[in-house]
């Protein structure tokens, strides 16, 4: 789970990593109220996601007024699907210099790897493609933590004059990075201001296995995703027009490709794990057709622990409410019993991925 | 013959007075696995379809020799059991649950590097070796006797692969899922290193997905290999920046993607099957069956 610009910073002021004075608001006004109180601001769209300043979700006002109107522009955009409905207002910082520190798992290493750079305030993906001699790497061990002479070669690395500073700073960042469970805890820019370093930019990633440990807002209530997690399930929304529901993400994932390469768009992912039982196979139809631009839907399950008569008998109990056609694979435990039940109902059964895959396109496309 | 496992290894179950233990206990006996015993703290004392019970893997270590575990315990306490395994000196450590913290596992593996323990998984269905034994939760009836190896990041998409590969008259050597989180225990080299070196295995298909670069960092072994490999990749139509079901499955930093997997596995000259039973069609082209 992504947390906003605005919490991360809120942690990293409790761990006194150096921010810049502000607040989030929902109100324009109040963002003028801010800028009365704190001279030039910035005023920056509060979205989960990166790219925010391309989108012209971070503009600047000198006076009270333009901040209004500013913030009024922002709260009405919309970047990458997500609406902007709160604005982070800041003091702006003017900086001398900008660099980037970053925290994430090295999946291959199976370590934390911290990544600092000179360059800072732009895409670093963009640097580790062209220019990855630029970044600074280091593994640490998760088992001790990060050591004093670890976090001062980063900070030399950055800034040799500064680097007592950035070195307090980089052991602060890690013990964020492992007290709140982050898979990503990232400053960019990290900036120089005056002689002094800030956080002028705040993204924190939290594990989403880790969060019966910690307490953060929900933000996803009300959505598919997060009916669907309530069940157990892990839902993707796309862009097509066939719903999909497997049970395990590899099987979906395969079932979403043979459908592209057959010609079809799939609508979503709807991954009702293995082991999915009938009230999870239920609420999955239920989900998954409601959504108006879906035309038919695919169910595609591989029993292990999943009986397939179990999900026969969840089908049959939702299908009456399903408006467009439905193509059902079912194979593994139970198959025989669970084909029986659906061959009685009008409801288009298939015996390999493949088929299934044709067969709900052909079925979309007369709908 | 197998690799990993056979007839006589000796299995403790952590966690097997959960549902999905139980229940999971209960098909490997019949699949014909040796398991000697289990752990649920508190629970010591009962028997489990006949398999005695201990409070502590370390009473169950003492008095049934284990020489390998599998877990079921929820994904809060797995860590600990995976501690517990690996302070034992249990070799083989199959870990099944499914959202284990990512942090939580990264001290797991560092401490697993001065241990003599091998993890597999976890999020993962564990092993399979036809007519020896199976640790895990794969389906009991969809294996066959015979050479083809199978590793896979993937759950029930390997058992479609395996129900193939056996309707086809394609046996397994073994089937290992070494689990869809981004931080496992066993990567994909190291179970093709045990592949190459089992006499009973002939070739190999390895089954990967979007996150990560576990495939292309394969790709060098697989040159080296005599045997031959075949691999699929699944997630083509995935977008970025979204977890698709596995924890680990998710392109976010570059190199990710299906396409650029399927890519660099084709120019490194390694055959990629466009869907299970493609696969198992250029298996058997390989083969000559």
């Amino acid at each position: 789970m992504m947390l906003y610009e605005h919490a991360s910073k809120e942690i990293f002021a409790r761990y006194s990593i150096p921010v810049p004075a502000g607040n989030p608001v929902t109100d324009a006004d109040e963002a003028g109220v801010m800028a009365e109180r704190l001279g030039s601001v910035v005023i920056k769209a509060q979205v989960a996601t990166g790219g925010r300043g391309k989108a012209g979700g971070i503009l600047t006002a000198s006076t009270p007024q333009e901040a209004v109107q500013k913030a009024r522009r922002i709260l009405g955009m919309s970047i990458k699907g997500l609406p902007v409905k709160k604005v982070l207002v800041e003091e702006y910082r003017k900086p001398d210099r900008e660099m980037y520190l970053g925290i994430t798992i090295d999946r291959k290493a199976r370590r934390p790897i911290i990544m600092a750079s000179t360059e800072g305030g732009i895409d670093i993906e963009e640097i580790a493609r062209n220019s990855p001699e630029k970044i600074f790497r280091m593994h640490i061990n998760p088992l001790t933590g990060i050591h004093d002479y670890q976090s001062r070669r980063i900070a030399y690395s950055l800034d040799r004059r500064n680097s007592g500073q950035i070195s307090d700073l980089i052991k602060k960042l890690y013990r964020i990075f492992s007290d709140y469970d982050c898979t990503l805890a990232e400053i960019n820019p990290l900036a120089l201001t005056d002689s002094v370093i800030v956080a002028l930019d705040a993204k924190m990633d939290i594990d989403d296995n880790a969060l019966f440990r910690h307490e953060f807002p929900e933000e996803e209530e009300g959505t598919l995703s997060g009916i669907a997690k309530k069940y157990g399930m892990s839902y993707v929304e796309l862009e097509g027009d066939i719903g999909c529901i497997v049970n395990g993400a590899g099987l979906a994932m395969a079932t979403l490709d043979m459908i592209k390469q057959n010609g079809g768009e799939p609508a979503d992912f709807m991954d009702v794990r293995a082991g999915a039982n009938e009230e999870q196979i239920k609420t999955a139809l239920r989900l998954v057709s409601s959504r108006k631009n879906v035309k038919a839907v695919i169910i595609n399950i591989f029993g292990g622990l999943t009986k397939c008569d179990e999900m026969a008998r969840g089908i049959i109990d939702v299908s009456p409410e399903i408006r467009v056609p439905l193509v059902v694979r079912l194979a593994g435990t139970n198959e025989e019993e669970g084909r029986k039940m659906l061959e009685r109902l009008n409801i288009t059964l298939a015996s390999s991925t493949e088929e299934a895959a044709r067969k709900v396109i052909e079925l979309g496309h007369t709908y | 013959m197998g690799i990993l496992i056979d007839k006589n290894t000796r299995v403790l179950v952590q966690g097997i007075t959960g549902h999905e233990g139980s229940l999971q206990t209960e098909q490997m006996l019949k699949f014909g696995t040796n398991i000697v015993g289990g752990v649920t703290p508190g629970k010591g004392g009962i028997e489990v379809y006949g398999v005695p019970v201990f409070d502590s893997a370390a009473e169950a270590i003492d008095e049934v020799k284990p020489g390998a575990s599998v877990i079921f315990v929820p994904p809060r306490f797995a860590a600990d059991a995976m501690f517990e395994a690996i302070d034992g000196g249990i070799g083989l450590i199959v870990c099944i649950t499914e959202g284990i913290p990512v942090h939580d596992m990264m001290r797991v593996c560092a401490y697993l590097e001065n241990s003599r323990s091998r993890i597999i998984g976890p999020n993962c269905p564990g092993i399979t070796v036809p007519g020896e034994s199976k640790i895990g939760i794969m389906p009991n009836k969809i294996h066959r006797k015979g050479d083809i190896g199978i590793v896979s990041r993937s759950g029930t998409l390997t058992y479609e692969i395996i129900d193939i590969l056996s309707k086809g008259g394609l046996g397994q050597s073994a089937s290992v899922g070494i689990g869809g989180d981004p931080i496992i225990g066993t990567s994909f080299v190291e179970m093709l290193e045990l592949f190459e070196k089992d006499p009973a295995t002939r070739a190999v298909i390895l089954v990967g997905e979007i996150g990560g670069t576990a495939e292309q960092d394969s790709i060098d072994f697989i040159k080296r290999m005599s045997k031959p490999v075949v691999a699929y990749v699944v997630g083509v139509s995935a977008p970025s920046g979204k977890t698709m079901g596995h924890a680990g499955a998710i392109v976010s930093m570059g190199g990710g993607t299906a396409l650029e997997k399927i890519q660099a596995l084709e120019n490194a000259g390694i055959t990629v099957g466009r869907s299970p039973e493609d696969v198992v069609k250029r298996v058997k082209n390989i083969l000559e069956i």
